[in-house]
């Protein structure tokens, strides 16, 4: 299905938060927001998708 | 001869902080640029951010780098427009790094990049309700200040000068009513700093901390103005507790006059 991932178009095949991360290659350390709600690294598991979902990925970055 | 400060005397929602300077991480020529400018001054906090990044990126590594820093991470919500926006950043930011504090960052303008105190406040009653411990960003309007604390913040933030503007205390009596109206509220003069002499002339005139970025991220050798700023801060702490003189607008001769010879 084709999802919305950090404001860029995907097709994916994962059908929960958890699986799209693994599909990605995320292996370090992100937090996850699904259509602009935040979702604890203990829900992913449970976090099914839908076509035209939006999934934001962030990740440490230097700020000021 | 006193001790040259270093712990903040007031604690930050229950920690004292190891140095009064609170540093950014954004801007460094290099990671090995940032990471001395942390060691050779001894800032007591780091800022950090979210952002969207693909797998296998440096965000990993960067984090890896700052943990080693073994300083105390602040992470912003820099960016940020409304409240909505703030907390979930915020949420995404305690899990990634761990703590329950976050710089509250609403943005109100894209020029000033001057806080939104109406989102901020309300942004900062619901994360306080969440258990966050929030360091908002705001302006030194005393009314702004009155319904953070309201709303349960227990810090304040109060810019200098607009963000990387390296302009100072561009409102040094607002600064000033605001210590004096909160004396026990940990302050921080957040944003504007440019010169280690804004840092002391904060910190002389009572506030905690001070939390800079580009001031040193953009000096032409960032180490050396990021141990100069850590000097400030502590220049400026000792001559605040040694109780400074009042200023005056007429000259007072300080070499005594008894004695003086008659050449005239």
């Amino acid at each position: 299905m084709q999802l919305v991932i950090n404001g860029t178009a995907t097709e994916v095949a994962a059908m929960t938060l958890a699986d799209l991360l693994t599909e990605l290659g995320h292996i370090g350390t992100v937090a996850t927001a699904l259509n602009e709600s935040f979702v604890p690294v203990g829900a992913r598991a449970g976090q099914t998708l839908s076509p035209g979902d939006r999934i934001e990925i962030l990740a440490p970055m230097q700020g000021g | 001869m006193p001790d040259t400060p270093t712990a903040t005397a007031k604690p930050f929602y229950g920690t004292v902080l190891s140095h009064p300077l609170m540093l950014g991480t954004a801007q460094y020529p290099s990671p090995a640029i940032l990471a001395e400018a942390f060691r050779a001054s001894g800032a007591g906090v780091a800022t950090v951010s979210l952002r969207r990044e693909g797998a296998g990126g440096a965000g990993q590594t960067f984090w890896a780098m700052i943990r080693d820093l073994e300083v105390a991470v602040l992470p912003n919500t820099a960016g940020c427009h409304s409240a909505k926006e703030a907390i979930t950043t915020a949420q995404m930011a305690r899990e990634v790094f761990e703590t329950d504090w976050i710089k509250l960052e609403v943005i109100g303008n894209t020029d000033t990049l001057q806080p939104d105190v109406f989102e901020l406040v309300e942004a900062t009653r619901i994360l306080t309700g969440e258990g966050f411990k929030v360091f908002p960003y705001c302006t030194e309007d005393l009314v702004v200040a009155e319904k953070l604390l309201a709303a349960g913040a227990e810090v304040l933030m109060p810019w200098g000068a607009p963000i990387g503007t390296g302009l100072g205390l561009n409102n040094p009596y607002g600064l000033r009513t605001l210590r004096a109206r909160f004396p026990d509220i940990p302050m921080v003069v957040d944003a504007g700093i440019g010169l280690p002499s804004h840092a002391a002339a904060a910190m002389e005139i009572g506030y905690d901390a001070v939390l800079l970025n580009t001031a040193v991220a953009k000096a032409g050798d960032p180490v050396a103005m990021a141990v100069a700023m850590a000097r400030a801060t502590e220049a400026g702490a000792l001559a605040q507790a040694a109780d400074p003189m009042e200023a005056r607008d007429m000259a007072a001769a300080s070499t005594p006059v008894i004695g003086q010879a008659f050449l005239s």
